[in-house]
């Protein structure tokens, strides 16, 4: 492939420089894709926690809304200020502030980085034969960008005016204008934050589809290639094509912060009741579209991975090929085109026409069966299968119906009749929360408790794991199950006490007491369930030294090609060039002796 | 440990693997730049006609700059084919003057850009309005720079933009010479420079072309580089050296087709 | 891609000057139907980007090398190119499409002692 100089050339090159790399080198600065993955992984894990944090914090003012926070209150006035939480107590503006970096943490900086960045800079590579990612200095730089979006969008909790307060969908005209007393503000953070992460997301997609396409081993065509390595590079694809958009209108609305330009502030906006001086002309729903064009492809990106995820774990506890390999493609990549065309579902309430609304609707319809099929196909893998119910299993086979009603709650949210009363209230929440809860998380617990042996020589506990597992999906549906009828009641979200105002009040259509009453237990389900992440946090750091050994390379007989390599797999992963020889999933093939065949095998 | 096809193409995509990447990141860029003409679109639909300046760019310079890019880009492609051909001091002479189109593109969009901040509009409380350049020239004043002041001394424009267009006068901004006039403070509602501040038009005038300015600026220094330091690796590495001259000059053609559609959309339309 | 292309590439110089001279005929084409004064403003836009349209083609097709490009880069700029007019299109759809009888007040400022403009509705 290469000529015969240029190797010897090359080679003289790297004899030059064999010294063993530095500590800086070799896990700071690294460009190895496996170390990148890892980085990334802890990384987000960290922003996880962090996100869940907020949340829990915010859990408390709407279960006991006006009632100091018993010990974190306290905390919170002394770093925060008396502005935040007076005497312990949220004020709106901090519960506003931690709602919308509650979102944009979760899916920016935690989801997104772990599922697309973190699986898919490790395993990618690995599954389809490649040495390393095709741009390895390309992936230090995304890691690196990530990182500082990340530290921009911490300290912007601690800065004049706290975080942004707009939500994480940032709207116009309040997200310019939502704390005037500050020229930089949160808000101005959270946009030069975000630009730092979508650049990010922008380098890592072009090098996972270049690799993919590129770097596949001898003999994985596009038809052997893993279902999971399918996933990522359609899910590549959307973070390609749709994050510029935003990217651009995140600017627009930066300018129209700090710059006084009206892109998205109409002409006549009345600001505390005065004619704001501003050019006017601008467009909100420009915002809206420019800002949904991303955000809908994005919770596509947000649930692929994880899709993948479960499909390599259920092919493998099931010991049997995965059940409609091909409609699994073609549905995956239906669902990468599709998705960029049924955005404005989520701008239903904006005043749009009929006509406009009845595309998106039928767009968005017609997406929901490529995601039924992927589903289904997942469900009749299980069929006539021999399946070993360790934790990646569970995690996956819960994957399925969780998942499941998280899709099936969308469906009135896709009729736009129907969405006029549920949008903005707690079961648009409820419906979200199903798919990236217990639908992808678990997905990606599933890949860490089934990835960790190849990464770190090591099994996690499996009683430690099946109690995380347990726990996690009790207190997941208790949290996000009663929503939804919170949402049917007409309980709107982003309510800074619950709803509390509204309960059985005599001026305006109320909401019942006891859908208010509500939120108490839905918060002692949150706090219950971060509880029963610490064995999770243990088992993974405790794991690393004190978890039994791995025998084998392959400790799940599994057929896949990161198996093939030796543990941890070492910098260029393949000693010698891998070939593949059969489709990813041979499990229980008659006449062979062990019941899986290596895609490497001859 | 080497990343196979960097240099050769793969066999069955026929590609080379930074190829793939920059037609990746180029697609990546169509949609920001889309996004940024979708708005355009959708502003100037919504816009109130009296409140779209038009007429206010200077269209001589303009398509003076059109040319320098589209000179820049038929350089570029020979720099390039010149490698091919094996001849390094042609690269360098063609590379050259690719190099010097991009900071001439550069300046004299700085001299746009600074007639634009010293050229004003006022709007009276009587309801008038005008456009004109201040005493002395000043950049970026506004409302609030006028505080504490009596009055200022104004020189207008024959014409002003919401008038129908003629075409005498709207061949390039008009600096009007001869009178002057005193307009108190107290008589003026709003001032503005042609700042992005001023209406949406120039909002996204000059997010566009600053946009696109630092995609010229970004393409010229990594052309510049492979022009000097990094033209080392053509000794070592020609047909390395080769694939990024090939892969910094389609960067580069997409910054010229760009403004391919910027130049008619922002300055005729 | 090796030297032995060297004498194809000579022809490619043809081509590359030819759509250079190309490219400036077009632009003084555009320059100089901009002080055509056409009946509607849709026929000026019309004419600018399809001009703009044709000298965008040259460049991408022969100075980019897509006229000669593989099937993974039609299929990338493909893909690309529908997804830019979808956004466009459904954008600029989606805001002049209102119910009827809605009354958009738009950018205009009211006059104070004047209705919004009836017309408005749609």
């Amino acid at each position: 492939m290469e000529a015969t100089t240029h190797a010897a050339g090359l080679h003289e090159v790297h004899e030059l420089h064999h010294e063993e790399p530095g500590f800086w080198q070799k896990y700071i600065f690294s460009t190895d894709h496996k170390v990148i993955g890892i980085q990334y992984g802890l990384t987000a894990l960290c922003f996880l926690l962090f996100g869940f944090f907020l949340v829990s914090m915010m859990r408390w003012q709407l279960a006991y809304p006006g009632k100091a926070i018993p010990i974190v209150g306290a905390l919170l006035e002394k770093l925060l200020g008396a502005e935040a939480a007076a005497q312990g107590i949220m004020q709106p503006d901090l519960y506003n502030a931690l709602g919308a970096m509650h979102g944009t943490i979760m899916v920016f900086l935690a989801i997104v980085p772990l599922a697309f960045a973190a699986f898919g800079n490790f395993v990618v590579p690995l599954q389809i034969g490649a040495p390393d990612m095709a741009f390895p200095r390309v992936n230090m730089a995304s890691y690196q960008a990530y990182f500082i979006g990340g530290v921009i969008m911490f300290t912007s909790f601690f800065i004049p005016g706290g975080a942004a307060k707009s939500g994480w969908t940032s709207y116009s005209p309040i997200a310019t204008l939502a704390d005037q007393a500050h020229t930089v503000n949160g808000q101005t953070l959270w946009i030069v934050g975000m630009v730092f992460l979508i650049t990010s997301s922008l380098l890592g997609a072009v090098n996972f589809i270049a690799t993919i396409i590129q770097l596949r081993a001898p003999g994985m065509t596009w038809m052997r290639l893993p279902f999971f390595v399918w996933a990522q590079f359609v899910t590549a694809f959307l973070l390609l094509l749709a994050f510029p958009p935003l990217e651009a209108a995140a600017v627009m609305q930066l300018m129209d912060n700090l710059a006084g330009t009206s892109f998205f502030l109409p002409t006549g906006l009345i600001v505390s009741g005065k004619v704001a001086a501003i050019s006017g002309g601008g467009s909100p729903l420009l915002w809206q579209h420019l800002f949904w064009f991303l955000g809908h492809p994005e919770v596509y990106v947000l649930i692929l991975p994880a899709m993948g995820i479960v499909a390599e774990v259920i092919a493998c506890n099931t010991r049997k090929p995965l059940w409609g390999y091909k409609s699994l493609v073609y549905s995956v990549l239906a669902i990468g085109f599709l998705s960029f065309i049924v955005w404005a579902h989520h701008m239903y309430l904006t005043g749009m026409g009929t006509k406009i609304s009845t595309f998106f609707q039928t767009t968005t319809m017609i997406i929901s069966i490529p995601s039924v099929i992927i589903l289904t196909c997942l469900f009749l893998s299980l069929w006539g299968g021999s399946i070993r119910f360790n934790t990646p299993m569970l995690f996956s086979l819960a994957f399925l119906p969780m998942f499941g009603i998280g899709g099936l709650t969308g469906l009135p949210l896709g009729f736009n009749f129907s969405d006029l009363h549920l949008h903005d209230t707690y079961y648009i929440i409820a419906h979200f929360h199903y798919v990236v809860a217990p639908g992808t998380i678990f997905g990606l617990f599933a890949g860490i408790y089934h990835w960790y042996p190849k990464a770190t020589g090591r099994m996690m506990s499996e009683f430690w794991g099946k109690v995380h597992f347990w726990l996690s999906l009790v207190f997941m549906n208790a949290i996000f199950m009663p929503m939804f009828t919170q949402g049917f009641a007409g309980l709107n979200r982003r309510l800074y006490d619950g709803g509390a105002t509204y309960a059985n009040s005599e001026t305006v259509l109320g909401i019942p007491h006891s859908i208010i009453a509500l939120n108490e237990q839905i918060s002692h389900a949150a706090w219950a369930l971060g509880l029963a992440q610490i064995p999770f946090i243990i088992n993974f750091f405790v794991s690393m030294v004190k978890g039994k050994k791995v025998t084998s390379d392959n400790p799940w007989d599994a057929t896949t090609i990161e198996w093939q390599t030796p543990t941890p797999p070492p910098h260029g992963n393949f000693a010698k060039p891998v070939v593949a020889h059969r489709a990813p999933y041979e499990y229980s093939v008659p006449g062979h002796a062990a019941d899986f065949v290596p895609q490497s095998q001859v | 440990m080497d990343i196979p096809y960097t240099i050769q193409p793969r066999p069955d995509t026929g590609l080379f693997n930074a190829k793939v990447g920059i037609w990746l990141f180029l697609a990546s860029e169509v949609m920001l730049f889309g996004a940024l003409f979708s708005s355009y679109i959708l502003l100037r639909v919504g816009a109130d006609p009296v409140n779209w300046p038009h007429g206010l760019l200077n269209i001589p310079i303009g398509t003076f700059n059109t040319a320098v890019l589209i000179t820049s880009s038929i350089t570029v492609v020979m720099a390039w084919a010149s490698l091919k051909m094996g001849n390094f001091k042609n690269f360098r002479r063609y590379q050259a003057v690719t190099l010097l189109c991009a900071l001439s593109f550069l300046a004299i969009k700085s001299y746009e850009y600074r007639d634009k901040f010293t050229h004003y509009e006022i709007w009276k409380t009587d309801g008038t309005r005008m456009t004109g350049h201040l005493e002395g020239a000043p950049w970026f004043w506004n409302t609030k720079t006028l505080e504490g002041r009596e009055a200022v001394t104004f020189h207008p424009d024959p014409t002003h933009y919401s008038m129908p267009r003629s075409h005498e006068s709207s061949a390039g901004e008009e600096h009007g010479a001869g009178h002057e006039l005193k307009i108190p403070v107290s008589e003026i509602k709003r001032l503005s420079a042609f700042v992005p501040a001023h209406s949406t038009f120039f909002a996204i005038y000059f997010t566009l072309t600053a946009l696109h300015a630092l995609h010229v600026l970004g393409g010229a220094i990594v052309i510049g580089f492979l022009w000097g330091p990094g033209a080392k690796m053509w000794k070592t590495e020609p047909e390395r050296f080769t694939n990024r001259i090939e892969v910094s000059g389609l960067f580069w053609h997409f910054v010229d087709l760009v403004w391919i559609f910027l130049f008619p959309v922002l300055y005729l339309l | 891609m090796d030297n032995s292309h060297s004498h194809d590439i000579s022809k490619h110089v043809k081509v590359y000057v030819a759509v250079f001279v190309a490219l400036l005929v077009g632009t003084i084409l555009t320059v100089t139907m901009y002080y055509i004064h056409f009946e509607r403003m849709a026929v000026t836009i019309s004419i600018a980007l399809f001009i703009a349209t044709i000298k965008a083609s040259l460049v991408a097709g022969f100075f980019m090398h897509l006229i000669s490009e593989k099937k993974a880069i039609y299929a990338i700029l493909l893909a690309t190119v529908f997804f830019f007019i979808g956004m466009m299109f459904l954008t600029v759809w989606a805001r002049g499409e209102m119910p009827t009888g809605t009354r958009y007040v738009g950018t205009r400022v009211s006059q104070p002692g004047v209705a919004p403009n009836a017309e408005e509705a749609r």
